[in-house]
């Protein structure tokens, strides 16, 4: 019934530890088996119950064997509390695994103190900062004071105080909690090196510079693409013509320089004839100041023309548009050596090529460009057809051509002028030829619709005897209707295109055939006259007989009045002279005559004024064409009266005309 | 194209003409009547006078082009005139 040291296990009560071993306490229980709680509570029972021998009211009862029976108790060191059964996850094994061992450490009171040992890094540290020598410290201070003389002992305590605490913070610092390094080293994988390689992109380079200009041709491309648009969305798309561009682009490389090689050809040609460039423009002729009653006339250019070497110039005329462009008909007086023709342009800018030239079967006899569509060119031909051309066009052939149904003139075409476009806007011009004829053309569409405006007869009414021949004609300037013709027989007939059966007025005028007949460019009434029979004529049309004759010892191919003065006028004759005139300074003289081809032979046959400079161009029977420049004496103005404003103007040019005739007038009123 | 082929003939035979160049917009002679180096040295050359005189021209009013350029030395006269796509270059000796 005692506590008796008696092992003996009953059950197992517990997992015990391998290798561990707590005292067992066995207690011999009086009783069978039981739970340990029971047993503990009854431990205790039993044990009074062993003094006294009092039986408690609840007492199990057992019997005699049981009581005896003996309960083995263990008493371990292990923690009742500490979990029994803990269970880590092993990433090794993957599953979960129960630890074996478990802490059974319990903790019963924790004070934390302030003691350090003597010899841990904190405690030093400490000392240090308090000043307190270490041991070793002290050592070291000591061997330093034998050695240094000069300092002084306070210094030198202080010094190696400093000293000391300087080899404490020498040394290492680490954490506060018992650093302690450790290192591991991890596998290092091989390194591998990987590449690829891609196709580089394509790449240009670009450069550019953003000037004003550039910015403003964008925007005048952008400008025109909308147009464009604009034109298309109105039009139909014709997919046609983009091939048809497409190919021109591709195939052609050279005719884009065209445009290039003409100002260049310019450019040169100005190179090599500088100085008739340069006379052209600025030389005046400084004798003229001299010689107050003549004047010259300097040679400029010569234009001629391999292809055109056997034939005369026949017609000349300036484009009214473009001032430095001039027109040459080549062709043929001769009737017994007709062949063929050349209408030919000519620019100053460039003396040594035509601009233009079209060849033609027949010799062409005259010439008219249109005055307000400088592209427009009519013809006459010795043939008796009339034909226009279209300078815009590429083709050498003519745009309208009359044929024999169309009414073309049996004999030469002397003369074409343009007039002004009719009512229903067609350009229309008129045509003289020897077979009597005047005709009117009129463009319409694509073809020459002519109209007999009026038949020349040797005698005076119309309609009566054989045909006169026409040799030249000339509309008035002002008076539209009112037009002059020359005829083969000398006389000139005052014509109204109103009146196709009578003339208005003849005038007796040459004994052989009428070669021009020009009228004025600033009076109303006069008009001139030149013949083959070597004379020169003025009239005023109201008068029947003439106001001035000159005589010009040689047969005169053409007269011209000047475009800038009403008495300047200028003949050539078939000797080779330019005779020209000036009615202001000289009535009954020339004021200059010079000869301008060099060989004596050649017949000059055509004159020309140039509008605006003051240069004439000349037209031989060889082909050639040959610019004159005028000297200030043939050019001269009215001179102005003192404080009075120089005039100008037409009205002084016909004032000054006026006063001609009217100086003639009247001893002819004082005669009759 | 006959026509721009005779006026070049023409210019080459001009008095006083010594060699003509045609360059295309990238300054490549594509025609020339003088040897190689001289060909490449003066379509090179010129072309970058001419871009750079077009430009002055150009930025001081942008409306107006340059039409040609001369330059005239001792010895003789270099003519340029420019295109959007060519560039015809001409030397001639005017005095002759």
């Amino acid at each position: 019934d005692s506590v008796k040291d008696s092992r003996r296990r009953s059950r197992a009560t517990e997992s015990s530890w391998p290798g561990r071993q707590g005292n067992q306490y066995t207690i011999r229980g009086v009783g069978g088996d039981e739970d340990d709680g029971t047993e503990i509570g009854e431990g205790g029972d039993e044990w009074m119950h062993g003094k006294t021998l009092i039986k408690p009211p609840d007492q199990l009862d057992l019997t005699e064997a049981e009581l005896k029976e003996e309960f083995t108790r263990i008493l371990t060191a292990n923690n009742p509390h500490a979990p029994q059964n803990i269970v880590r996850y092993s990433f090794k094994e993957r599953s979960y695994k129960p630890i074996s061992s478990v802490d059974q450490l319990a903790v019963h009171f924790f004070l934390e103190g302030n003691l350090l040992h003597r010899d841990s890094d904190e405690a030093r540290r400490q000392k240090a900062k308090q000043g307190l020598p270490d041991e070793k410290a002290t050592v070291v201070t000591e061997t330093e004071d034998e050695k240094l003389e000069t300092p002084a002992a306070g210094g030198e305590e202080a010094g190696d105080v400093e000293e000391g605490g300087g080899e404490d913070g020498e040394q290492k610092l680490t954490n506060q909690f018992n650093f302690s390094e450790r290192a591991s080293q991890t596998l290092n994988n091989p390194l591998r090196e990987r590449g690829c390689q891609t196709e580089p992109p394509p790449r240009a380079s670009f450069s550019a510079t953003a000037n004003q200009w550039e910015i403003y041709d964008v925007y005048l491309e952008e400008m025109q693409k909308q147009e464009k648009n604009k034109e298309k969305a109105k039009a139909v798309p014709k997919k046609e013509d983009d091939k048809g561009k497409k190919k021109l682009t591709l195939s052609d490389d050279l005719t884009k320089v065209a445009k290039v090689a003409k100002i260049i050809e310019r450019m040169v040609n100005q190179n090599t004839f500088d100085d008739i460039a340069q006379d052209f423009r600025y030389f005046e002729d400084a004798s003229d100041e001299f010689r107050e009653q003549e004047g010259t006339l300097l040679p400029l250019w010569k234009f001629q023309y391999d292809q055109a070497k056997r034939l005369s110039v026949t017609a000349l005329c300036w484009n009214q548009s473009y001032k430095d462009l001039f027109a040459v008909g080549l062709g043929s007086y001769d009737f017994t050596k007709q062949g063929r023709g050349m209408l030919v342009f000519y620019s100053l800018k460039n003396s040594t090529y035509p601009e233009y030239n079209y060849p033609t079967t027949s010799g062409i006899l005259c010439l008219d460009i249109h005055p307000d569509r400088p592209y427009l060119v009519a013809v006459g031909f010795y043939d008796g057809c009339v034909a226009v051309y279209n300078l815009k066009e590429e083709r050498p052939e003519p745009v309208y051509k009359s044929s024999s149904k169309s009414g073309k003139h049996t004999d030469p075409v002397w003369q074409v002028r343009w007039q002004k476009d009719d009512m229903d806007n067609h350009q229309n011009f008129f045509s003289v030829s020897s077979d009597g004829r005047v005709v009117s053309w009129t463009l319409v569409k694509s073809e020459l619709v002519f109209t007999d405006i009026i038949k020349l007869s040797l005698v005076g009414a119309v309609s009566e005897g054989p045909e006169a021949c026409g040799t030249s004609f000339d509309f008035h300037k002002q008076i539209n209707y009112l037009f002059l013709v020359g005829t083969e027989e000398g006389k000139i007939h005052k014509c109204s295109k109103a009146y196709s059966s009578q003339f208005l007025e003849t005038y007796d005028a040459h004994n052989m055939a009428v070669d021009a007949v020009k009228w004025n460019q600033f009076h109303p009434k006069v008009f001139i006259s030149c013949s083959s029979d070597w004379t020169v004529k003025i009239w005023d049309h109201t008068i029947r007989t003439p106001v001035f004759i000159f005589d010009l010892n040689a047969a005169v191919g053409d007269v011209a009045w000047s475009p800038y003065s009403s008495t300047v006028f200028a003949a050539v004759t078939a000797d080779g002279k330019v005779h020209v005139f000036d009615l202001g300074i000289n009535k009954y003289e020339a004021i200059c005559q010079q000869p301008v081809v060099a060989k004596k032979k050649t017949k000059l046959t055509h004159i020309e004024f140039n509008p605006v400079y003051p240069i004439i161009i000349v037209g031989d029977d060889r082909g050639y064409v040959t610019s004159l420049k005028l000297s200030p004496n043939l050019r001269s103005k009215p001179k102005e009266k003192k404080g009075q404003e120089l005039p100008r103007g037409p009205e002084v040019e016909i004032a000054k005309m006026e006063k001609l005739l009217s100086l003639l007038r009247e001893p002819e009123n004082s005669k009759a | 194209q006959a026509e721009v082929e005779e006026t070049l003939k023409r210019i080459q035979t001009h008095k006083g003409v010594i060699g003509t160049i045609v360059v295309n917009a990238e300054g490549i002679p594509i025609r020339t009547t003088l040897d190689n180096s001289t060909t490449v040295q003066y379509a090179g050359l010129l072309h970058q006078l001419t871009m750079k005189a077009r430009s002055t021209v150009r930025d001081i009013d942008p409306q107006n082009d340059l039409t040609f350029l001369r330059i005239r030395s001792k010895k003789h006269e270099i003519m340029v005139a420019p295109d959007k796509e060519y560039m015809l270059i001409v030397i001639q000796n005017p005095s002759e």
